[in-house]
């Protein structure tokens, strides 16, 4: 077995918190970069321009790229041959969480209580994903994750009748229906398949992917080819104020489902597309 | 593409002249405003009691600041989601209201107030919160402070970048930049 203390898990979570919130990934960079070849919208263009220069000063003077720094949502994955000490695995979580929001001057935006809704002011606690994972790591992947994009997520039940069409449909529906409040260009997680939860958490992870990487599968690869073409069809643009870059990709994950279901989620993220990951 | 510079507060003949799509850089004086400190706001008038802040000819900018850094200002400031302020925003805009400033679209009703008391509505860009934050110069809270980042804070502005999205003709850039360009 191979020890980790809960006092490195802290510190790296923390860590991660600010850098996730500070430096916005080389392939969002690089997809920013290219939308401003194609964008015909000239506000667009001009859109796209400050997103460049937002993110450079965010980098440069280490201050978040946007106001709201997200609900920390917080995956870990385990290898079975770790043994952690030091205390309980996700109070060390949390307590990076907690640190790194403080320390890094990043808003608290979490309340104790969905209806009652009193600010915990520190920004815990986070949402934790575990796997158990063969080997002696243990990967922590920290994605603060905005409330605006968020809220325009969504999940439906299909008949298994209404197949890829169905798919396609939903996701266009949501996207359209989102407009311009999920801060576009927006990144569209989709998973198919699974349960009702499962087909949420796969959504998630493939916000997670880089953009530009297309699903090893490759009929899923050819349908996220056609679902961006037809987003960006749409006209909804950088801002939604109209435009030819809506999504920057689409990146949709499949797991097997029961006979009687096709459940499909989408989880929009916005152009602030951020995650940054360590392994101890 | 051609701005316009203004400084507020606004008044009815510079807004009567906005049209959507305009690029403006806002000066002066604008105040934050959330949620929370629309309901309260909106709960005073009801009282018929007096607001915090003056409201004529004013500007309020729908954001929630991260903490300033040490030696900063104020932290990194995007607009958040205007639909939120939706139910609040036509009163305030009775009494004078010239602008909001935000992102995402608006109700009819408060379409139909901006077109009755001229009043407009502005983009900033979402997410571009820490270039924005730069063109604020200073900042204190005017109401509210128990409500952290959605107090009323009072700013200053030098050159603020925002787009007309609703005009007092009613037109929403949201619907028309859209229309331009899908499906091509």
């Amino acid at each position: 077995m191979r020890v980790i203390d809960t006092a490195t898990i802290t510190a790296t979570v923390a860590e991660l918190c600010q850098k996730a919130n500070y430096e916005l990934g080389e392939d969002v960079l690089v997809a920013f970069k290219q939308a401003l070849d194609t964008e015909i919208s000239l506000t667009g263009k001009d859109i796209l321009q400050q997103l460049l220069e937002n993110a450079r000063i965010a980098r440069e003077e280490a201050v978040p790229m946007c106001q709201d720094t997200g609900f920390a949502v917080v995956f870990l994955e385990m290898g079975q041959e770790v043994a952690i000490t030091g205390g309980d695995l996700y109070d060390a979580v949390n307590e990076g969480v907690r640190r790194g929001y403080l320390e890094g001057y990043l808003r608290k935006s979490i309340v104790d209580h969905p209806l009652l809704r009193r600010n915990t002011g520190d920004n815990t606690p986070a949402v934790i994903h575990t796997r158990i994972v063969p080997g002696d790591k243990l990967k922590i992947i920290v994605a603060p994750k905005g409330g605006g994009s968020e809220n325009m997520s969504g999940l439906r039940m299909l008949k298994p009748a209404e197949g890829v069409e169905g798919v396609r449909k939903f996701v266009l529906e949501q996207v359209k229906a989102a407009g311009p409040n999920p801060c576009p260009p927006i990144v569209v997680g989709v998973g198919i398949g699974g349960t009702f939860e499962k087909a949420a958490l796969l959504a998630k992870e493939a916000l997670l992917r880089p953009l530009g990487q297309p699903s090893p599968d490759p009929e899923i690869a050819r349908l996220e080819k056609e679902l961006l073409e037809a987003i960006n069809n749409l006209g909804i643009g950088p801002q939604g104020l109209g435009g030819r870059t809506t999504a920057l990709a689409v990146h949709i994950e499949v797991f097997p489902c029961h006979i009687a279901s096709l459940p499909v989620a989408v989880n929009i993220n916005c152009h602030a597309s951020r995650h940054k990951e360590a392994i101890l | 593409m051609p701005q316009i510079r203004l400084t507020t507060p606004l008044t009815d003949d510079v807004v009567e002249k906005l049209r959507i799509g305009q690029r403006v850089l806002l000066n002066g004086v604008l105040y934050t405003g959330r949620d929370a400190a629309h309901k309260k706001m909106v709960e005073l008038l009801d009282r018929g009691e007096e607001l915090p802040i003056p409201v004529k000819g004013q500007v309020i900018y729908y954001v929630g600041p991260s903490p300033a850094k040490p030696g900063r200002v104020i932290g990194s400031a995007g607009p958040t989601t205007s639909g939120r302020m939706d139910p609040y925003a036509p009163r305030l805009i009775a009494l004078g209201l010239k602008g909001m400033i935000g992102k995402g679209k608006r109700s009819p009703e408060v379409i139909k107030a901006m077109k009755q008391y001229k009043a407009v509505y502005f983009a900033a860009v979402g997410g571009a919160a820490a270039l924005l934050a730069r063109a604020i110069k200073s900042c204190r809270v005017v109401a509210y402070p128990e409500l952290g980042p959605e107090a009323i804070h009072e700013l200053v502005v030098e050159d603020f970048p925002v787009i007309v999205v609703n005009d007092i003709l009613g037109a929403d850039l949201y619907e028309e930049g859209v229309k331009i360009y899908a499906g091509r």
